[in-house]
Formats: C-alpha cells, sequence, structure tokens
C-alpha cells in the first residue's frame, strides 16, 4: 500500500503535538501532520487540556535539557497527566526521539533509553525495517517494509531487562528494527516498539524529518526525495476515519 | 536544615557507557590498577529542620518516583547526610 497522503478529506482529524520547554521538532511535527491531511493542533505541557484532539504526538528534543534523564521532568507534565489517561483509553500516542523516552518514563511503553553505546551523538538516514503493520501508526506499511529516516540522538540506546524484550519479540510488539547497522547499542537492535493495544508507539527516529520531497533523506527518485516517514501520519489518520 | 542523600546506581546487568569511559581514560593518567568503573548520581535534598523519619520516608518515596528510573537504575542509599557526616569523621 502507498504511504501517500489520503484520498479522504480528514479535516475533522485534529492532531495534537506538545511542546515541552526544550522541544525542538514541534514544528516539524505538526507540519507533517498538516502534509498527511490532518489537522495539527498545538498543545503546552502544563495545560492539562488536550482540547479533544485525536491522538497526539510527544515530539523530539532535549525536553528540561534531557536534566535527571531523557523525558523524566516532563512526563510529570499536567498534559501528560491527562495524556496517559487518554492513551489507556486508546487514543493514538506516537513518541518520537525524546517523545519515545517521555512514554517511558510515564511508563506507557516498557524498557528506557540510555546513553549510545559508542558515547557519540550520531545523526544520520537510517534504514529501519517495519516489523509491526497493524498499530494506529504504521497500518499503512507492508509488514518488512524498509524505510529510511533520519536518526539523530545522544542516548539512543534502548534497554529492558531479557524477559520483557522476550515479551517484546512474542507479542510482536518490535514495531521498528535498525537494518544494516545498530546506531545506538540498542537491544535486539530494536528501534520503535508499542504497546499491547497498537494505539502508543515510540521510536528514536525521526518519521517528521521524512515526510516532503525536498527536505527529507535521499530516496529512490533522487537526493533529499525521501518521503518514507509521511505513512505514520497516514495511517493515524486512516485509522482514525475507520475508528 | 537538614539534608538527605539519595544515591542511584545504574543496575548492574546495564551497560554504563559513562562508565566505561571513565575506566578508559583512566590508564592515561597512569593509574592503571582500575579495571572497572560505574557512574552513578547523588542527590542532596535539603529540608527546614530535622531529617525525620518522614522526611526519610518521603526522600525514599522521591526516590523510587522521580530520582530514579527501575528500569535502569537502583536507589542505593537514603541518608540523613548528618548522620553520613559522622560516619566519614568515626
Amino acid at each position: 500500500m502507498s504511504a501517500g497522503t489520503l484520498d479522504t478529506t480528514l479535516d475533522e482529524a485534529r492532531i495534537g503535538v506538545i511542546t515541552f520547554p526544550g522541544t525542538l521538532d514541534d514544528r516539524d511535527a505538526a507540519r507533517a501532520v498538516r502534509l498527511a491531511g490532518g489537522e495539527p493542533v498545538s498543545l503546552f505541557h502544563a495545560d492539562g487540556d488536550l482540547q479533544g484532539v485525536d491522538a497526539v504526538v510527544l515530539p523530539g528534543g532535549f525536553s528540561y535539557g534531557d536534566y535527571l534523564r531523557a523525558g523524566a521532568i516532563s512526563r510529570f507534565a499536567p498534559a501528560m497527566d491527562a495524556l496517559v489517561d487518554a492513551a489507556k483509553g486508546g487514543m493514538p500516542v506516537l513518541g518520537i526521539c525524546n517523545g519515545f523516552q517521555i512514554l517511558t518514563e510515564a511508563h506507557l511503553l516498557p524498557g528506557s533509553m540510555i546513553k549510545n553505546e559508542h558515547l557519540h551523538f550520531v545523526c544520520r538516514e537510517q534504514v529501519l525495517a517495519v516489523e509491526n503493520a497493524d498499530t494506529a501508526w504504521t497500518h499503512r506499511y507492508e509488514a518488512g517494509q524498509h524505510i529510511t529516516i533520519p536518526l539523530k540522538n545522544q542516548d539512543g540506546q534502548f534497554v529492558a531487562d531479557e524477559r520483557t524484550l522476550d515479551e517484546l519479540e512474542g507479542e510482536g510488539r518490535v514495531a521498528f528494527r535498525y537494518v544494516g547497522w545498530n546506531p545506538n547499542g540498542s537491544r535486539r537492535d530494536i528501534a520503535g516498539i508499542t504497546n499491547a493495544a497498537g494505539n502508543v508507539v515510540g521510536l528514536m527516529p525521526h518519521p517528521e524529518h521524512a515526510v516532503e520531497a525536498g527536505f527529507g533523506p535521499d530516496g529512490p527518485d533522487g537526493p533529499r526525495s525521501g518521503t518514507d516517514g509521511l505513512g505514520f501520519f497516514t495511517s493515524v489518520l486512516a485509522s482514525l476515519v475507520h475508528a | 536544615m537538614g539534608r538527605v542523600v539519595v544515591e542511584v546506581m545504574p543496575k548492574p546487568e546495564i551497560l554504563d557507557p559513562q562508565g566505561k569511559a571513565v575506566v578508559g581514560a583512566l590508564p592515561r593518567l597512569g593509574f592503571t590498577q582500575f579495571t572497572g568503573a560505574r557512574q552513578g548520581k547523588r542527590f542532596e535534598l535539603e529540608v527546614e529542620g530535622d531529617v525525620t523519619p518522614e522526611v526519610l520516608a518521603a526522600a525514599r518515596e522521591a526516590a523510587e518516583t522521580l530520582l530514579s528510573n527501575p528500569v535502569i537504575e537502583d536507589v542505593v542509599r537514603v541518608a540523613d547526610a548528618s548522620a553520613e557526616a559522622a560516619e566519614v569523621s568515626a
């Protein structure tokens, strides 16, 4: 299935993007929502009202400067209290990079991220395999499909105990795996995971930076032509329409 | 004014990239006797008045909920700092 923009009019689908102090990629996430055909809604960490949005993106960045642990302080923001309740009620939530770290700190997803094994900040175009194409954020991909999106992080090494890792594998909850090179030492090459219901997904790489030709990674149609990240946003819009 | 010390360490089974970098740097300064290093965190929580059992209990709760992440870290110590000073001078 194509990961392109939906034909259906989706004026009613409103996707919130929460900004924390130190968030960097909120405007890129809002742009990705718009390019996929949805309406982005700016939400603020200090506001406990999610304004009736249909889904939420927790964008990347360095909220609170990664002080204490990446995502640890943001997790206690008023907007997160509302988000945790909404996510448990089935609302789609996507955590990207720092957003993924916040979701693990909030215990909506298992495991945690520690400093990259090689201690370097890494920034590259990363190939991923879509392992689970049944979640709210991935169902417009094919299982096993390879996508290329940017990756940029310092604390990106996904860790969990062996029992948790076995559970994630056994339940098909590994959503994305690094292909070709594991850029940060993540256990079992895990780049992203989902909760059991498939509405909460987190990953370290950045789909919102690969949504418009001319501004993404290199692709088959030439330099910067890659738009492999758009499928995340068309997936969630389609799942909202059919919900 | 009282002070509570909280110490948090990475779990033994979790690789500690920062500790690994530290142990890698030590021999360059001639410290060849150290074969391993693990890096943790120390917090000092201040309170008005004395460190009561209630204050220590609250510090323990803060240590478990905010100051550490039980997936990757252990709280190894929650103690009254004045008692700690006594230990050091003893």
